[in-house]
């Protein structure tokens, strides 16, 4: 059990997708403006790479390793699908949002590298917890980020006016506090990410490559 | 025993504890080391980093005293209390009301920016265990220099804890860093507050405060008059009088002459107003060898090619008055350098030994662009008419880049050399 449990607490930190092996950074700059983008994108990463290792795993004996990258796309496009479709159904708005970045969980990194280099060398109850933790991993990072960009760049959390209302002039705004508009910029959130990747290797020195 | 040589022993008790560079720092700071090199053979020079440091400021402190002044007195001519001083020895102008106004708007970003600056660097030294960099000094003077007067304190606090830690510490410290800081600094100002960066509410003291009531001022640069220069103003008439109805390009011709352009009666950032001044600290740098004489005329040069080429378009007639670009490309090309900051961004911000090019050759290739680049993004820029702090940030990019491929030509040419000798 302390190897699968490896498996999953692995990606969290020290073999992080975003900030250790720098995979997934596209989408992780482009819809974490908001909070709750970043949340609906990490459960989409959850779903497809959960489900996505799974299926790989099961029919990682059948698939001809000359086309298995097709066979791979055909998965992930499948999955990709049905949670566009749920989106769409049920989170409109939120679906209106991110826009092609959900088609875009197709071309993520992560889930091919993950595909690849795990599920078809693994069985499948692993590989779950592998895509799992991999996607966990995705997730705290864009919610740490989509928390500080929303937070500093609208002065909301979720939609909820937290630090008071800057039309009203409430709450902090009250004393003169005004959002920080490069917050909403994607360089900015590659800045966090950098932050994010600075604290994580000063802490552990043993993640400092040359 | 004198302070010098209880402030020696001090720094012995407190060796190796973790407060020791914070206090070396200070110890360095109002005096020189008593420590020398160990072994080897070394050259004493006096001009450490120090020094140089101190000589930027002193070239500074001219222009961060006229912008006091300028501050009073452009606050002072809007509000219609004073009359225009005409010239740079204008008896309205050096008066005590103005410096007094410019004191109490200026002086605190210059505490803010200091305060802030030097505590995030004792806070990097004691963290890394290093001794405190004197990198700051010229940054913190620059910084009060390059902002609107008007600017919220907080704000300003903010970034320079962005500039100093993003611009510079990450990459490890003084002479590390890619990025000019105080640029960084103002970049930051400019994309995350863009309300109190630009606009026609800023420059001015009191500008924005007034804004919307019957007493409302302009706070408008000449840049900002220029860009809209065919578009009809309506002036409020006073006394009871009726409405003046003018161009802005006609207004600012109105208000500012020449001579205010360049001795710096002019609304702007606080200290980049005055051409005469800057150009009196470039005289000092270049006397000094701090600063590079090639990538000051280079840039100046690059701006005036650029000016040339936009004057061009308009006599060739491609471009008529009806385009949203005609103002700005209509100025007369030797007058964008006594508008704005190209001048000021040449002598002060292009020179910055670290972020700019290394090589003889790449220093003219990066000045020019600078120039060139400056007054290219100052006319195509709807929203912001000026780019001086956006051209030298990219060129500080490329620098590098510009430095290799004139090292890589000149190691070609000698290789060709050594085959044409050899054969």
């Amino acid at each position: 059990m302390g190897k699968d449990s490896k498996l999953i607490l692995d990606p969290l930190a020290d073999n992080n997708p975003i900030t250790i092996q720098v995979l997934g950074i596209c989408s992780a700059l482009a819809i974490t403006a908001e909070l709750e983008a970043s949340i609906v994108m990490s459960i989409s990463v959850l779903f497809v790479l959960g489900v996505g290792n799974v299926v790989i795993s099961l029919m990682r004996n059948i698939i001809p390793s000359k086309i298995r990258i097709i066979v791979q796309l055909i998965v992930v496009a499948t999955l990709v699908i049905i949670v566009d479709l749920v989106l769409k159904a049920f989170a409109y708005e939120l679906s209106k949002t991110l826009s092609v970045f959900v088609g875009l969980i197709i071309t993520n990194c992560i889930i091919m590298g993950r595909f690849e280099a795990f599920a078809l060398g693994n069985g499948p109850w692993r590989s779950f917890l592998d895509g799992i933790g991999n996607a966990l991993g995705y997730a705290i990072i864009l919610i740490i980020v989509g928390f500080f960009r929303e937070l500093l760049g609208s002065g909301t959390l979720l939609g909820m006016k937290v630090l008071g209302d800057p039309i009203e002039k409430t709450g902090l705004y009250a004393i003169g506090y005004e959002d920080n508009g490069f917050m909403l910029l994607s360089p900015m959130a590659l800045i966090v990410v950098g932050i994010i990747i600075w604290v994580q290797r000063s802490r552990n020195k043993s993640l400092i490559e040359d | 025993m004198s302070l010098k040589s209880k402030l020696h022993n001090l720094k012995e008790k407190y060796k190796g504890t973790k407060m020791a560079p914070a206090f070396n720092a200070l110890h360095t700071f109002l005096y020189l080391p008593n420590e020398t090199t160990h072994g080897g053979t070394h050259i004493k020079a006096a001009d450490d980093l120090k020094r140089t440091m101190n000589t930027v400021i002193m070239a500074l402190v001219p222009c961060l005293i006229f912008g006091m002044f300028n501050a009073g007195y452009q606050h002072y001519l809007a509000l219609g209390q004073i009359e225009a001083a005409n010239g740079f020895l204008g008896a309205s102008f050096w008066t005590l009301d103005n410096l007094l106004v410019g004191a109490m708007t200026v002086l605190p970003l210059v505490i803010v920016s200091y305060g802030v600056g030097l505590a995030v660097e004792f806070l990097f030294a004691v963290i890394k265990g290093h001794e405190v960099e004197e990198g700051y000094l010229v940054t913190g003077m620059l910084v009060p220099l390059i902002v609107p007067v008007d600017i919220p304190l907080w704000m300003l606090a903010v970034a320079v804890i962005f500039g100093v830690v993003i611009g510079k510490e990450v990459f490890g410290g003084t002479g590390m860093n890619i990025l000019n800081p105080a640029l960084t600094i103002r970049a930051f100002l400019f994309f995350a507050y863009p309300t109190w960066m630009s606009g026609d509410k800023v420059w001015v003291h009191g500008a924005k405060e007034m804004a919307g009531t019957p007493d409302a001022i302009s706070g408008e640069t000449i840049l900002g008059y220029y860009a809209k220069a065919g578009q009809e103003l309506t002036i409020a008439g006073t006394n009871g009088g009726s409405d003046i109805v003018t161009t802005y390009g006609d207004r600012a011709a109105e208000l500012y002459s020449y001579s205010d352009m360049f001795w710096g009666l002019i609304p702007g950032s606080v200290g980049e107003t005055s051409k005469f001044l800057i150009i009196i600290g470039a005289l000092f740098l270049i006397f000094t060898k701090i600063g590079s004489w090639r990538i000051m005329l280079s840039t100046v040069i690059g701006a005036l090619v650029m000016g040339l080429i936009f004057n061009g378009v308009v006599d060739a007639g491609w471009i008529t008055e009806s385009s949203k670009f005609y103002g700005l490309m209509d100025v007369p090309f030797w007058q964008h350098l006594i508008i704005g900051s190209v001048l000021f961004g040449a002598v002060y911000m292009a020179t910055d030994p670290v972020t700019a090019a290394q090589t003889n050759k790449g220093k003219w290739i990066y000045g020019f662009l600078i120039g060139f680049i400056s007054i290219m993004i100052r006319v195509f820029n709807p929203a912001y008419p000026e780019g001086v702090f956006l051209a030298i940030l990219l060129m500080n990019v490329f620098a590098p880049t510009i430095d290799h491929y004139v090292v890589q030509a000149n190691v070609k040419k000698r290789m060709k050399r050594l085959k044409v000798k050899t054969a």
